[in-house]
């Protein structure tokens, strides 16, 4: 039971505390996995979360940055002001628990079709687009100096491995082809600068209360490239959860996103941007035909992998959208 | 030949009866995955009776497109070369109609409900 090892950890680094309790796996496959649980405090008990690869599961797929990158940026991010949780603590072998950290729990809702419909978050709302640009600027002056070591890879690179991606799946696939085409005519060329870019920021990887934004999660993907590239990903349409016309996350316009950045001192260079969102919808269509395959040949037989292979073809008509659009 | 009911009749049957009759009595992540278990009938039924429809006017314009004859997959494989090697873009005549075209047919039976497809349907084509 892993509340064992949890209580015994939290009682060597946290102050006071007693144990760890109400611990309930939240995500993950077999080599990454995310936990929720209280500390036992004569405060008042403290929200916790574990992010971890349990002993025996060291390799991470080689476009993560690794846990203790992850727990490296946000600890920086937090310190930088960016909306981040706390890292409480990094495990050490003495933890028994294997490697990862664990993190303040942030409360908020990630659901996207809940923050963009309920009440709750009507106040929010109109001023989420400018504020995940200030924030993506934020993110993005990140000193480069402190920051772990991080995979880098320029446009071309992305292409061509988002190519042998698809290209491994042995599907057809017209219309991804027409926009690998396309992206590697409108290649932009290498970036003028290269920042820290967060490489997945987009709705359900974001806490939002009834104030706004408050915390940033997920930095498995982080990388350094072109900050434009975070500014694409968040406009891809499949973070709109049906919000069309407001291309920020399904929160506002691209020009709110781009003032905000702008506000806090970043220049935007809205064709690059453009490019990334390209590049981000046939990248998430390459993603469900991996899901497609790995539901396919094992050990993930789920339904949920199942259909969302099937869709594909939802950034097949957000491609032409954006390639080929029809009048009116 | 099968048999009746047809697969379509006996999909939508098993799809009515777990939404009817199964989903009011049970909750939390088995009603999840329920709802996914009801959406793969649904997307199956849909399937079965618009597939044949679609693909046949698929090939159709595939035939036209490419000047050969072939399976529908063996076509849309010839297409995706071509485009892959530069041979055919949005400049072709008839290349923007038939993607869209296609698209279209395949978001009717994957996912009829997505923004996207209930904006384009609008547009009529």
């Amino acid at each position: 039971m892993i509340e064992a090892e949890l209580s015994r950890s939290v009682r060597r680094w946290c102050k006071g505390a007693t144990g760890a309790t109400s611990a309930a796996k939240l995500s993950g496959g077999a080599s990454q996995e995310t936990w929720r649980f209280d500390i036992v405090h004569p405060d008042g008990p403290i929200g916790a979360i574990l992010r971890r690869s349990p002993k025996g599961y060291g390799a991470a797929p080689t476009r993560a940055a690794g846990l203790a990158a992850e727990a490296q940026l946000m600890q920086l991010a937090y310190e930088a002001g960016v909306p981040s949780p706390r890292v409480m603590h990094v495990l050490t072998p003495e933890d028994d628990l294997g490697t990862g950290f664990i993190m303040q729990r942030i409360e908020g809702e990630t659901i996207a079709r809940k923050i963009l419909r309920d009440d709750e978050f009507a106040a929010a709302r109109p001023r989420l687009a400018r504020q995940i640009g200030g924030v993506l600027a934020g993110l993005h002056k990140l000193p480069q100096d402190k920051l772990p070591a991080l995979r880098s890879r320029s446009a071309s690179e992305e292409i061509g491995e988002f190519e042998r991606d698809y290209r491994s799946l042995n599907w057809p696939k017209p219309v991804f082809e027409l926009a690998l085409r396309w992206l590697r005519d409108h290649d932009p060329g290498p970036s003028d600068e290269t920042t820290l870019v967060h490489g997945d920021f987009r709705n359900g990887n974001l806490v939002i209360g009834a104030d706004g934004l408050r915390a940033v999660l997920d930095w498995e993907l982080a990388h350094l490239g072109d900050p434009m590239e975070d500014l694409g990903w968040v406009c891809v349409n499949s973070w709109r959860f049906g919000e069309i016309d407001k291309p920020a996350g399904g929160f506002g316009s691209r020009e709110e996103l781009f003032a905000g950045y702008e506000a806090a001192g970043r220049k935007v260079d809205a064709a690059r941007v453009t490019f990334w969102e390209v590049m981000g919808t046939l990248r998430w269509g390459i993603m469900c035909g991996g899901m497609m395959q790995r539901f396919r040949e094992g050990p993930d037989h789920s339904m949920e992998r199942a259909m969302i292979g099937r869709r594909a073809s939802e950034t097949e008509i957000d491609l032409l959208r954006l390639l080929a659009p029809r009048g009116g | 030949m099968q048999d009746e009911p047809t697969p379509i009749e006996l999909t939508k049957t098993v799809a009515d009866f777990l939404r009817g009759d199964i989903m009011p009595l049970i909750s939390g992540h088995q009603a999840f995955k329920l709802r996914v278990a009801i959406n793969i009938l649904d997307l199956v039924t849909r399937q079965l009776t618009q597939e044949a429809g679609s693909d046949a006017k698929e090939v159709e314009r595939l035939r036209a497109l490419l000047s050969m004859d072939g399976s529908v997959i063996e076509l849309n494989r010839a297409l995706a070369e071509r485009i892959a090697k530069g041979e055919v873009d949005l400049a072709t005549p008839g290349l923007a109609e038939h993607l869209w075209q296609t698209t279209m047919d395949k978001l009717a039976v994957d996912q009829p409900n997505y923004a996207s497809y209930k904006r384009e349907l609008g547009r009529g084509g």
